[in-house]
């Protein structure tokens, strides 16, 4: 029995992408960006607050970095737990110190249980970063359209009220999607994604229901990945940063502007251990003469008010 | 296994690292130091649950058992040498049938004036699940075993193999228990909210843990001794405005085996050579909690969470 016919028929074989959702482009033969104040890099520095329920959902899938044991799982839940109650406030002093002005997610059901500390951050004035629920209710296509949407308006609606901003930037839990996700974050006035790893740089998106952008939020500069589950230390966490940014830096001299995204959970970076490697990484970073710090819709907003 | 599973475990408030009643500890010390070896006896075949199988090969498992094994034959006196050498009196994490199986190890920590508190029967003997009846048993048994072969009354536990039920700590509390060792949440001693009666956690750590380290985190030793002096410079900083708690929880078998024992030793030797530590153990720690503490952190907590 040979393969049926079927798989030998190629409905998207051509120029470009197999979906609509974005353009093909290449990186380096893109129109150059110019960053405020002359920079060649923004540091777009992304503090993740979670909220990993004890009896965390794992439909489709466990959202990585939660529950692992048979429940109850003290241990993991009381190891994510420190980070909003210990870890994220190393960090805060620590970006106080290096004048790093950050976006922050969180979860909307973090911002309910935790408000001393959603109001810690709308206080500075820092970009707050709808993550969806928690980290429980991942986004699939086994939801229907309003279910999903559902989620979408919650973590959004939640968050706007609770801060006062106006929160136009989404990172779904886990980087999880349906078809859908894409529309209904428009549709609940997102201006931006963050799921996509595909680019260096912010790029335009279509969707169902009008534009958005992609920014790209790091996934291999992102201390989860980096030490949880590729297993590697804090110090070799900071040497990446590091070098990610000399690279960067050095394609901005004849490309044009250029984004280093660096995420931090503080119930990884923020334990002690570890805080004096991520010092030295952003230090490091933030010595280089013409970096712009900023949060993700102030990158946006550079990058859409110049023509592309 | 519970079907009444609950996104919060229910058993702290949310209580910020930052504005915190000021920590301290006797003689003006920064840091509270202890170390925990977890001494254990893992049976070769327990009874099956099917929440969780004891070993991952097929019974017999003679690599993994005859690995745990190591530390009582070979690793905890090896282990005890250098604690002896530092000055460090253990707080043995125990399961209790040690004691039957191996006075001996019982004696020799007993001799040292350690202290002993209970890490339940056996490593093998789960509580997924269990009533509260039958958890008692465990409890009531843990108390008494450890009082007529060392004469202590226990203090403290570490629920075995880090397995819980929702009761778990209303019944630590209500046996008298002073400390759990089973959240991982904070730097800090914090109360733990009980059915009944008092109940705080004093930090050990999943962090430095050698297990951990070793076995989850893949690290080697050198690497491990360098993680043990970062976090501890970090929580002797920061104990300079309010004290921390550093534990370093060990396993005989990981820690004590020869390639490895050199860094728990570079460890030991750099804390204890620091003047602002208090090398002490559990209960101590726990005690002068009690006395000293734990009303003005139920206050603060209470204040933070809209109560007076």
């Amino acid at each position: 029995m040979g393969f049926p016919e079927s798989y030998f028929q190629y409905p998207h074989r051509g120029y470009g992408m197999d979906q609509d959702w974005y353009e093909w482009s290449i990186l380096p033969r893109r129109p150059k960006v110019a960053w405020p104040t002359d920079a060649r890099v923004a540091v777009w520095v992304t503090v993740a607050l979670e909220f990993f329920p004890l009896n965390q959902g794992s439909v489709p899938f466990r959202a990585p970095g939660g529950m692992v044991t048979p429940y109850p799982d003290l241990r993991h839940y009381t190891l994510r737990d420190y980070g909003n109650r210990v870890g994220v406030f190393r960090v805060f002093k620590l970006l106080d110190q290096l004048g790093i002005t950050p976006s922050v997610s969180f979860n909307s059901r973090l911002a309910q249980r935790y408000p001393s500390l959603l109001a810690n951050v709308a206080d500075r004035g820092w970009e707050i970063i709808a993550n969806g629920v928690d980290m429980g209710q991942l986004h699939h296509s086994g939801l229907s359209r309003d279910e999903e949407s559902a989620l979408v308006a919650e973590s959004f609606g939640v968050l706007r009220e609770m801060s006062g901003q106006p929160v136009t930037g989404w990172w779904s839990p886990a980087r999880s999607a349906s078809m859908n996700t894409l529309d209904l974050v428009a549709e609940h006035g997102g201006r931006y994604v963050c799921d996509w790893f595909n680019d260096d740089m912010p790029y335009p998106m279509t969707t169902g229901s009008g534009a958005l952008h992609s920014m790209p939020l790091n996934y291999e500069l992102d201390d989860q990945t980096v030490q949880l589950h590729y297993k590697q230390t804090e110090n070799e966490f900071a040497e990446q940063v590091e070098d990610a940014m000399k690279v960067l830096y050095a394609e901005s001299a004849d490309q044009g502007g250029r984004v280093l995204s660096v995420v931090i959970h503080p119930w990884m970076s923020g334990q002690p251990h570890r805080i004096k490697a991520l010092e030295r990484a952003l230090d490091s970073v933030m010595s280089h003469d013409h970096v712009w710090s900023a949060s993700g819709v102030e990158i946006l907003d550079a990058f859409e008010g110049q023509a592309q | 296994m519970s079907t009444d599973q609950r996104a919060d475990p229910g058993l702290y408030d949310y209580w910020p690292y930052e504005n915190r009643p000021k920590l301290t500890w006797p003689n003006g010390a920064r840091v509270a130091f202890w170390v925990a070896p977890n001494v254990e006896f893992y049976e070769l075949q327990p009874p099956f649950l099917a929440a969780r199988p004891a070993w991952s090969r097929p019974e017999p498992d003679v690599l993994a058992y005859s690995l745990r094994d190591y530390g009582n034959r070979a690793g905890h006196w090896r282990m005890m040498d250098v604690m002896d050498k530092y000055g460090v009196r253990g707080s043995v994490s125990l399961n209790v049938a040690v004691c039957e199986h191996h006075p001996e190890i019982i004696e020799a920590c007993a001799d040292r004036n350690w202290e002993f508190f209970s890490h339940g029967i056996y490593n093998t003997r789960y509580c997924y699940g269990m009533s509260e009846d039958d958890e008692r048993r465990i409890i009531a048994d843990a108390f008494e075993t450890v009082e007529r072969h060392t004469g202590q009354k226990i203090s403290g536990w570490l629920a075995p193999a880090l397995t819980h039920t929702h009761s778990t700590m209303d019944l630590l509390a209500e046996a008298g228990i002073l400390y759990t060792c089973d959240l991982f949440c904070d730097d800090q001693p914090q109360p733990v909210k009980v059915r009944d009666g008092r109940l705080i956690s004093v930090p050990y750590s999943l962090e430095m843990n050698d297990i951990i380290v070793y076995n989850v985190s893949n690290q080697s030793p050198r690497r491990y001794a360098e993680m043990l002096k970062a976090n501890f410079d970090q929580l002797y900083a920061e104990g300079a405005e309010s004290g921390t708690v550093m534990c370093i929880p060990t396993h005989p078998f990981a820690v004590g085996r020869p390639q490895r024992i050199e860094a728990f030793e570079e460890a030991l030797e750099y804390i204890t050579g620091h003047d602002d530590v208090w090398v002490t153990t559990g209960r101590e720690i726990a005690e002068y909690y009690y006395e000293h503490h734990y009303d003005s952190a139920a206050a603060s907590i209470a204040a933070a969470n809209g109560g007076s």
